[in-house]
C-alpha cells in the first residue's frame, strides 16, 4: 500500500548519519549506477556469429536510427543486479508482515519443479498430442482448486487477482444477460472496505459501482446491503476473510438475500489463506472467487508480479467460463480454445492458456502440503496473526476493540494520537529494527491502519522477536521519543524519498545528459 | 511439514498467551455447520522426493521444444537465453520481495524497473514506458481502452494481422463495456485496407507489425490517416527481438505502442508468465495503466526511485482507475531488462540478423519443396506457407516424425477458410540441420 507522506521530508542531516566515504558506499551498501551511465552500445555480454551474407526479405523496412540500448558485459551485468538486489528487502531477509499480501515462504523445490524443461520449455501452440502432461497438470490442479472451494467449474486463464475478479464478474454480466436482463441488472454493490481492484475490475467491464458501508464490528451492514438489493443489482463483492482480517459472520445470510434478489455473490479470494481446509466457499453460497496463486498458494511475489488468478465457479455461471477450458476426448485432453465450441462462453480475457509456470509452482506447493498440511498452514496462519494481536492488544489499539482474527490483525493510530508519531513514522522505524512494515493506511475504514500479516512461515522465535521490536518501539512513541520515528529509516540503503517530487516533474526514464 | 515451523508445543504455548482453548476456537466466527470436520478430499502431504516424481513424470509427457527441430512461434517465441539471467532473477531479493511500496528497501527493483522502462521507450521509440502489463495480449485491450479514453470515442478498428487471440480479446471486454469493434478478416498477404473505417467513431487503429502471418507493415501512411481522422494508431508487436532490425512503432508515427516481451530472458512456459510491454507519447501519460517508476532524490538529497502518478491506479482512484491492473509481471520484466542489458544494442542487432537470415534461408528451402508456397514478400523471422492438404493433418504428421513444424493458422482462426496456411517461425536455435530437417520432413508428408 502506499505511503503518504504526513511530514514533509527533512533534508536536514540527523546526527544519526554517518560521515561521508570516498566512494558514497557504507561497507556492504554499495552505491550503482544506472546501465546507461556504465554501459557502453558496442559492449555486448552475449556472444553471437554474424551471420552469412544473405539477401533482405525486409522490403525496405529496416531500423537506421540508434536504438540508444547499453550493453555490459557479463561480469558488469551479474554485479550491477546482484547490487541492486542487495537494497530490497525480501521474505528470505527477513518477516515480511504486508497485509493482505501473505507473504509466505516460496519453497525452492517449486522454482525447480517449474524449470522441468518438460514445462518451462514447451510452446502454448505445439500439437495438443505433445503437451498431454502440461493438460492433465492444469485439470489435476484445477480439481484441487474445485474441492478446497466446493465449486462446479475453475477459469485457469487469468494471470493475476485483478484479472481474475475482472473474469468472475464479466461471467456474471454474461449469466445476467442470458436471462435478459442485461439492460436493467448494472449495479455492483462493493464493500467500503474492499480491495481497490475490486471497484476497478467491476467499472472496467461496465458495471456501476455502489459503495455499502461497514458496521462497528467491521463487517459489512447487513441491513443496508439488503436495503439495497433490487431488481437493478448484479451483484455483490465481497472480501471473505475482509481485509480488516475478520471473517464474515453472516457470509450465509448475505448469500441467501443476494440470491434471492436475483444477484450474484463475487467473492475476492484474496484471503483465502486463511481458511483453507476449514470452510469452503461454495458451501457458503459463493457464486465465483478468485484465487491468487501468489498469495495462498506460494508462487514468488517477484517484486510485484508475475501472479495467476483462477477463479472458480458455481454451477450457475459454469456454462460460461472462458475458453480455453479443458475437455477430456477419449484417452486424450483437449483444449477448447474458441467460443464456435462453447457458444455460452462469455468470450477470451487473455492470449494462451494461463500462467502454467505459477501453475506448477502452486501445485508443487499443494502436493507438498496435502489435505492436512493445508489445514495446518491455515491454523498456523491465524494462530501466528492472534498471538500478535494478544501481545500487542495492551499497548497498540483495534478499530473494532479486541476481538479474534482471521490470518492478519488490523491496528489503527488512536494509540498514537498524543506522541507525534504517525503510522507511517511507525512503519519507517521498524525499517531500522530490520522489519519490512505492516500495511499501512489500509483497508481505509480504520484510521491510520496498520494491518498485520504473519503468515504460517513464521517459527515463534521469530515472532517473538518480532512482537519484543514492536513493544519496544510502542513504548518509546509512547514515552515521547518521537526522534527516533520522525526521520526513519536512518539505516536503510535510501532514506524517505520524495514522492511528491516525483509526481510534479515525472522523470519516467533515463535521458542522456545535455552535452556541455 | 517441512514448511511449517511451529512445534505442537509452540502451538499450545501460543494458545495458552492468546487465552483460546484450542485452534478451532479461533475460528467460531465461521457458521459452525459450514466448518469442515474432516480433511478436504485430496492426497496427503508429498515428501519433497514424491513430489519431484509426480510432477517429473507429467513432465515427461510432454516434447520439450529443445529436443526436436522447432519452428513453432505466432504470439511465443523460443530464444536462447544466457544462464546468468534465470540465476539473477532467482536472487532472493528480487524473486521474494513484494511491489516496492517501501521504496527505501526497495530501491533494487525501482531502479530494475527505471531501467527497464526506459529500454522499452528506446526499443519501441516512445517517450515513456510502464513497469509491464500481464502479457501482449492484455497490454492490446489496454491500449484500446486508453485510446477510447482519450478520443472519448468508442469504436476500435482491428487490423486482421492482429494476433487472433488478441482480437479475441479485445473484442471480448468490448462485448461487455458496450464499445464497438470493427475486425477485418485474416488479411494473409497484407494487402487490407483500413483507411475506410476509420470514420468519426474510430478511436484507434489497431495494427500488428510483423503481423501473425509474419509480413511487415509500414504503417507511416496510417499514422497520417488516422491523425487526420483524430484516431490514435496503436503498433502492436509479438516478437520483440523484431525490434533489433525492423523500423519501430514511434518511427512509424505510433501513438501507443504494446507488444509481448517474452522474447527476452523468458522462457516458452507454455503460454506464461510472459510481460506486456506498454509505451506512448508522452502527452497521453496520465491516461496510462499500470504501475509507472519515477526518479526523485531521498532525505540526504541522493538519487532514488520511487511508484508514481499513482493517482491514475485502482488503490487510490477505486472505480475511476485508468486500469484495474495491480500485480504486473515483475520478475518477467527483470528477466526481459537483464537479457536486454547482456545483449546491449550491438548484440541485439546481431541477434536479430540471425533470426532474419535464418527464416530467410528457411523460407528459400521451403519453396523449394513441392507442394509448398511460401506467401509473404517480406518478413522478420516468421512468415506463412500454404501446403498441399490439410495442415493441422501436415503438422500432427511432423510431430510424428519429431519435428515441431509451426502453427496451422486455423489453430488461431478456424472457419476462416485458412485450412492449408502453416505459421512458420525461425530462430538463432534453429540449425542448419533443423532447417534442412524440417524442408525434407515436409517433403515427406505432403
Amino acid at each position: 500500500m502506499m505511503n503518504r507522506p504526513e511530514h514533509p521530508i527533512q533534508t536536514k542531516d540527523s546526527a544519526l548519519l554517518r560521515a561521508g566515504t570516498f566512494t558514497s558506499n557504507r561497507g556492504l551498501q554499495i552505491e550503482e549506477g544506472l546501465i546507461f551511465e556504465t554501459g557502453r552500445p558496442e559492449v555486448t555480454g552475449v556472444d553471437l556469429d554474424e551471420p552469412a551474407p544473405f539477401q533482405s526479405r525486409l522490403g525496405g523496412l529496416e531500423r537506421e536510427a540508434p536504438i540508444g540500448l547499453p550493453g555490459l558485459s557479463e561480469p558488469e551485468t551479474v554485479r550491477h543486479y546482484v547490487r541492486l538486489s542487495q537494497k530490497n528487502y525480501s521474505i528470505d531477509t527477513g518477516l515480511f508482515p504486508l497485509g493482505s499480501c501473505t507473504m509466505k515462504h516460496n519453497p525452492r523445490l517449486n522454482e525447480a519443479m517449474a524449470r522441468l524443461p518438460g514445462f518451462a520449455d514447451i510452446h502454448p501452440l505445439q500439437p495438443q498430442s505433445t503437451v498431454q502432461g502440461a493438460l492433465e497438470l492444469i485439470g489435476e490442479l484445477g480439481r484441487w482448486l474445485m474441492e478446497m472451494t466446493g465449486t462446479a467449474a475453475v477459469a485457469m486463464s487469468p494471470k493475476a487477482g485483478a484479472h481474475g475478479e475482472a473474469c468472475g464478474m464479466m461471467a456474471i454480466k454474461a449469466a445476467i444477460a442470458a436471462k435478459g436482463e442485461g439492460a436493467t441488472r448494472r449495479i455492483v454493490l462493493v464493500p467500503e472496505s474492499a480491495h481497490g481492484t475490486n471497484p476497478a475490475s467491476a467499472s472496467l467491464i461496465g458495471f456501476e459501482v455502489r459503495p455499502i458501508p461497514a458496521k462497528a464490528d467491521g463487517a459489512v451492514d447487513f441491513e443496508q446491503l439488503t436495503a439495497r438489493l433490487g431488481p437493478e443489482v448484479a451483484a455483490i463483492m465481497l472480501t471473505n476473510p475482509n481485509t480488516c482480517g475478520l471473517f464474515e459472520r453472516q457470509v450465509v445470510e448475505i448469500a441467501e438475500a443476494v440470491h434471492a434478489a436475483g444477484a450474484f455473490l463475487y467473492c475476492d479470494g484474496a484471503n483465502f489463506n486463511a481458511i483453507v481446509g476449514k470452510t469452503r466457499p461454495g458451501d457458503l453460497g459463493v457464486d465465483a472467487m478468485h484465487i491468487n496463486l501468489h498469495k495462498t498458494f506460494s508462487t514468488p511475489h517477484g517484486g510485484g508480479g508475475p501472479g495467476a488468478g483462477p477463479v472458480v465457479l458455481s454451477e450457475r455461471l459454469a456454462p460460461f467460463a472462458p475458453v480455453p477450458f479443458l475437455r477430456a476426448d477419449g484417452e486424450e485432453l483437449r483444449l477448447v480454445e474458441h467460443t464456435s465450441e462453447a457458444p455460452q462462453s462469455f468470450g477470451r480475457i487473455a492470449a494462451f492458456h494461463g500462467q502454467m509456470g505459477m501453475f506448477v509452482r502452486a501445485l508443487s506447493y499443494m502436493a507438498s502440503h496435502g489435505a492436512g498440511g493445508l489445514r495446518q498452514a491455515s491454523e498456523d496462519a491465524v494462530l501466528n496473526a492472534n498471538y500478535i494481536r494478544a501481545s500487542l492488544s495492551d499497548l497498540m489499539s483495534q478499530p473494532f476493540g479486541d476481538q479474534p482474527c482471521m490470518h492478519e490483525v488490523l491496528f489503527d493510530d488512536a494509540w498514537l494520537k498524543t506522541t507525534g508519531v504517525m503510522t507511517l513514522d511507525f512503519a519507517k522505524a521498524m525499517i531500522d529494527e530490520g522489519y519490512h512494515p505492516m500495511t499501512i493506511y489500509f483497508p481505509l475504514v480504520a484510521h491510520g491502519a496498520m494491518l498485520i500479516e504473519p503468515t504460517e512461515s513464521e517459527s515463534k522465535a521469530s515472532l517473538d522477536l518480532f512482537i519484543a521490536t514492536l513493544r519496544d518501539l510502542a513504548l518509546a512513541a509512547l514515552g515521547g521519543d518521537a526522534e527516533r520515528f520522525i526521520g526513519a529509516p536512518f539505516d536503510a540503503p535510501r532514506r524517505r524519498l520524495d514522492e511528491t517530487r516525483a509526481a510534479r516533474n515525472p522523470i519516467l526514464k533515463w535521458t542522456p545528459p545535455a552535452p556541455r | 511439514m517441512r514448511y511449517l515451523p511451529l512445534t505442537p508445543d509452540d502451538r499450545i504455548d501460543m494458545l495458552a498467551r492468546i487465552g483460546a482453548p484450542d485452534v478451532e476456537s479461533l475460528f467460531a466466527s465461521i457458521p459452525e455447520n459450514k466448518r469442515l470436520a474432516q480433511n478436504l478430499d485430496l492426497p496427503k502431504r508429498k515428501t519433497e522426493i514424491e513430489v519431484q516424481r509426480l510432477l517429473s513424470k507429467m513432465a515427461a509427457k510432454n516434447v520439450v521444444a529443445g529436443s526436436a527441430p522447432f519452428f513453432v512461434g505466432a504470439g511465443a517465441y523460443r530464444h536462447h537465453i544466457p544462464a546468468s539471467v534465470d540465476h539473477l532473477i532467482q536472487r532472493s531479493e528480487f524473486m521474494t520481495s513484494y511491489t516496492p511500496y517501501q521504496p527505501e528497501i526497495a530501491q533494487g527493483t525501482l531502479q530494475a524497473i527505471f531501467e527497464f522502462q526506459t529500454q522499452v521507450a528506446a526499443l519501441t521509440a516512445m517517450d515513456v514506458a510502464n513497469a509491464s502489463m500481464y502479457d501482449g495480449s492484455t497490454a492490446t485491450i489496454e491500449a484500446v481502452l486508453m485510446a477510447h479514453r482519450i478520443t472519448k470515442r468508442h469504436k476500435a478498428v482491428l487490423s486482421g494481422g492482429l494476433h487472433p487471440h488478441y482480437a479475441e480479446v479485445v473484442r471480448t471486454i468490448s462485448r461487455m463495456t458496450g464499445d464497438d469493434v470493427a475486425s477485418l478478416p485474416p488479411d494473409v498477404l497484407a494487402r487490407e485496407n483500413l483507411a475506410d473505417l476509420i470514420d468519426a467513431d474510430a478511436s484507434c487503429v489497431v495494427v500488428q507489425n510483423p503481423d501473425v502471418f509474419g509480413n511487415l507493415r509500414d504503417v507511416s501512411g496510417l499514422s497520417a490517416m488516422c491523425r487526420a481522422k483524430g484516431a490514435l494508431l496503436i503498433v502492436v508487436f509479438t516478437e520483440a527481438v523484431s525490434l533489433g532490425l525492423v523500423k519501430s512503432p514511434g518511427e512509424m508515427g505510433a501513438d501507443i505502442a504494446v507488444g509481448e516481451g517474452q522474447s527476452f530472458g523468458n522462457s516458452l512456459n507454455f503460454g506464461g508468465p510472459y510481460v506486456g510491454l506498454f509505451a506512448a507519447r508522452s502527452k497521453y501519460l496520465r491516461q496510462m495503466p499500470g504501475r509507472l517508476c519515477g526518479e526523485t532524490i531521498d532525505a540526504d538529497g541522493r538519487r532514488g526511485f520511487v511508484l508514481t502518478l499513482a493517482t491514475r491506479e485502482q488503490h487510490i482512484k477505486r472505480e475511476k482507475a485508468t486500469s484495474n491492473i495491480c500485480t504486473n509481471s515483475g520478475l518477467c520484466c527483470l528477466a526481459f531488462s537483464i537479457h536486454l542489458t547482456l545483449l546491449g544494442e550491438a548484440g541485439l542487432k546481431r541477434l536479430a540478423r540471425i533470426n532474419h537470415a535464418n527464416a530467410v534461408d528457411l523460407a528459400n528451402r521451403l519453396s523449394c519443396v513441392s507442394g509448398v508456397e511460401v506467401l509473404n514478400n517480406t518478413f522478420f523471422n516468421e512468415f506463412t506457407i500454404r501446403v498441399r492438404g490439410d495442415a493441422d493433418d501436415v503438422i500432427e504428421r511432423l510431430a510424428a516424425q519429431g519435428v515441431l513444424g509451426g502453427v496451422p493458422a486455423s489453430r488461431l482462426s478456424p472457419g476462416q477458410g485458412l485450412d492449408d496456411l502453416i505459421i512458420i517461425a525461425s530462430s538463432e536455435l534453429n540449425t542448419d540441420e533443423d532447417r534442412a530437417t524440417l524442408a525434407s520432413a515436409l517433403q515427406g508428408v505432403l
